[in-house]
């Protein structure tokens, strides 16, 4: 039953998901702060990587799988989680490419229900609890965080209606990175504990902990420093769509958008829902836009993360099924360390390509002109 | 119905949701109006020293003073855990 190999290779590439994790949802905190200049960009991604590793420590109670109540625990192996893994990852890569903010956790459950399903067919599944606890609270919270912004940015502008906009700004400001860091923090301890719960998981498959265990101590460490440095990495693209492509952000709306996702993640949290942090801070910016006269919200862009959204669980499942039936075709620790290869070309190819469309600290405000890159020809695969 | 969706968590999470998410911002909004804001816009010059009257200052301490407060609450539930 044991397989050391296959266990450290498991290790290696949910580390890897949990770093892709990272600098994809960067932007949900801090997009809107690198947007009204309330921070530097890299001091924004400075700040959200130090702030996602203290929270990564924060909790006292580490969930010991995100899996669990999802999927028959007791069918998973060390390949099942791989494989779910790597089409976690890919997810991640493809839509980061795109500069789409899509959630790091349907992918990873989307993988992970995949490759599953491709090893232990339908039965396997805990349907009923997949739709209530993910799909219906996937729907519901962009609305109930796009609600509570606008309803915020209304009040916010309301009240300080009389007061100019250059010393308005200032105060908001502040009030904005406050609370993009309670977002930051937020999404260290949700997030990171979906990376320690999938470790947890192939260690207890793989026989190396007992049934039932808590996440050890180098997996609370190595998860946290992984979502950290992948959010102090900056998924500029992603940030880019999120701060200047949804809607044009001023600090007032940027602060409630902020306010927004922080409530609604801590509550649902607190409820026992691990909701998307994605999907929340989007549904807040969109609402953020909403409610104030005269931004203008670009609906296209809009739909076209709302599609990617609807894909996002059979996508990635389909990627951690087709791992799966390459690593179990040929077989055992081979197997496993093929689809590693194909993975590590895949992100390979994704990454080299977009070099040829850069979007970096330098550039991540340039006017929003079509597609994500600055300077880049709109094209069929550029967001309109 | 209850099996697909907790409505009580719902509309709880939907009303402490606008009272933090919504509310907060107001509240600041709230407290720099009282401030007045000169003082933002001026880096150099001090709160106090511009002479504000003590019940506007008071007002915008007591606003920012609530926002801290749940915060602090925020964080607390971080740190507790969900459930």
């Amino acid at each position: 039953m044991r397989n050391d190999l296959i266990i450290v290779v498991v290790v290696i590439t949910a580390l890897a998901f949990d770093f892709t994790n990272g600098f994809h949802d960067t932007g949900n905190a801090m997009a809107t702060s690198i947007a009204t200049h309330a921070l530097g960009p890299r001091t924004a991604v400075a700040l959200s990587g130090v702030l996602n590793l203290v929270g990564a420590f924060l909790s006292l109670s580490v969930a010991a799988t995100i899996a669990s109540g999802l999927v028959e625990t007791s069918l998973v192996t060390p390949t099942v989680v791989f494989a779910g893994l790597a089409g976690a990852i890919m997810w991640n890569l493809a839509t980061w490419y795109l500069g789409i903010p899509s959630s790091s956790s349907h992918a990873l459950i989307g993988g992970v229900i995949g490759s599953m399903l491709a090893a232990a067919g339908a039965h396997a599944i805990q349907w009923q609890n997949l739709v209530a606890k993910v799909v219906i609270p996937a729907a519901l919270s962009p609305v109930i965080a796009g609600l509570i912004a606008a309803t915020g940015t209304y009040l916010v502008y309301r009240i300080s209606a009389n007061i100019a906009d250059g010393p308005r700004g200032n105060g908001f400001r502040i009030a904005q990175v406050g609370s993009a860091s309670m977002v930051s923090l937020a999404h260290g301890t949700n997030d990171a504990q979906k990376t320690m719960g999938i470790i947890t998981l192939a260690l207890i498959a793989n026989g190396s902990l007992p049934a039932g265990s808590n996440a050890p101590f180098w997996v609370i460490v190595s998860a946290g420093l992984a979502i950290s440095l992948g959010t102090y990495l900056g998924g500029w693209r992603v940030i880019r769509t999120l701060g200047k492509g949804l809607v044009e952000i001023e600090a007032p709306q940027g602060m409630a958008a902020e306010s927004s996702s922080a409530a609604v993640i801590l509550l649902s949290a607190h409820f026992g829902y691990s909701l998307s942090t994605t999907h929340v801070a989007t549904g807040s910016i969109l609402g953020s836009g909403l409610a104030r006269k005269g931004a203008e919200v670009r609906w296209g862009v809009a739909g076209r993360m709302a599609s990617a959204w609807l894909i996002t669980l059979p996508a990635a499942a389909l990627v951690g099924a087709a791992s799966f039936g390459i690593a179990h075709g040929i077989g055992s620790t081979a197997g496993v360390l093929v689809t590693l290869a194909l993975l590590i070309a895949a992100a390979g190819f994704i990454y080299l390509r977009s070099r040829g469309t850069a979007v970096n600290a330098g550039n991540v405000n340039a006017e929003w002109a079509g597609p994500v890159a600055p300077g880049q020809q709109p094209s069929a695969t550029a967001i309109a | 119905m209850d099996k697909w969706i907790n409505l009580t968590a719902l509309w709880q999470i939907l009303v402490v949701g606008l009272l933090a998410g919504a509310g907060l911002p107001a509240l600041v909004a709230l407290g720099l109006v009282a401030l007045g804001l000169r003082a933002l816009a001026a880096p150099d010059a001090s709160g106090a020293a511009v002479g504000y009257s003590p019940a506007r200052v008071a007002v915008a301490a007591l606003c920012f003073a609530i926002v801290l407060a749940a915060i602090g609450y925020g964080i607390y539930l971080i740190v507790i855990g969900g459930h």
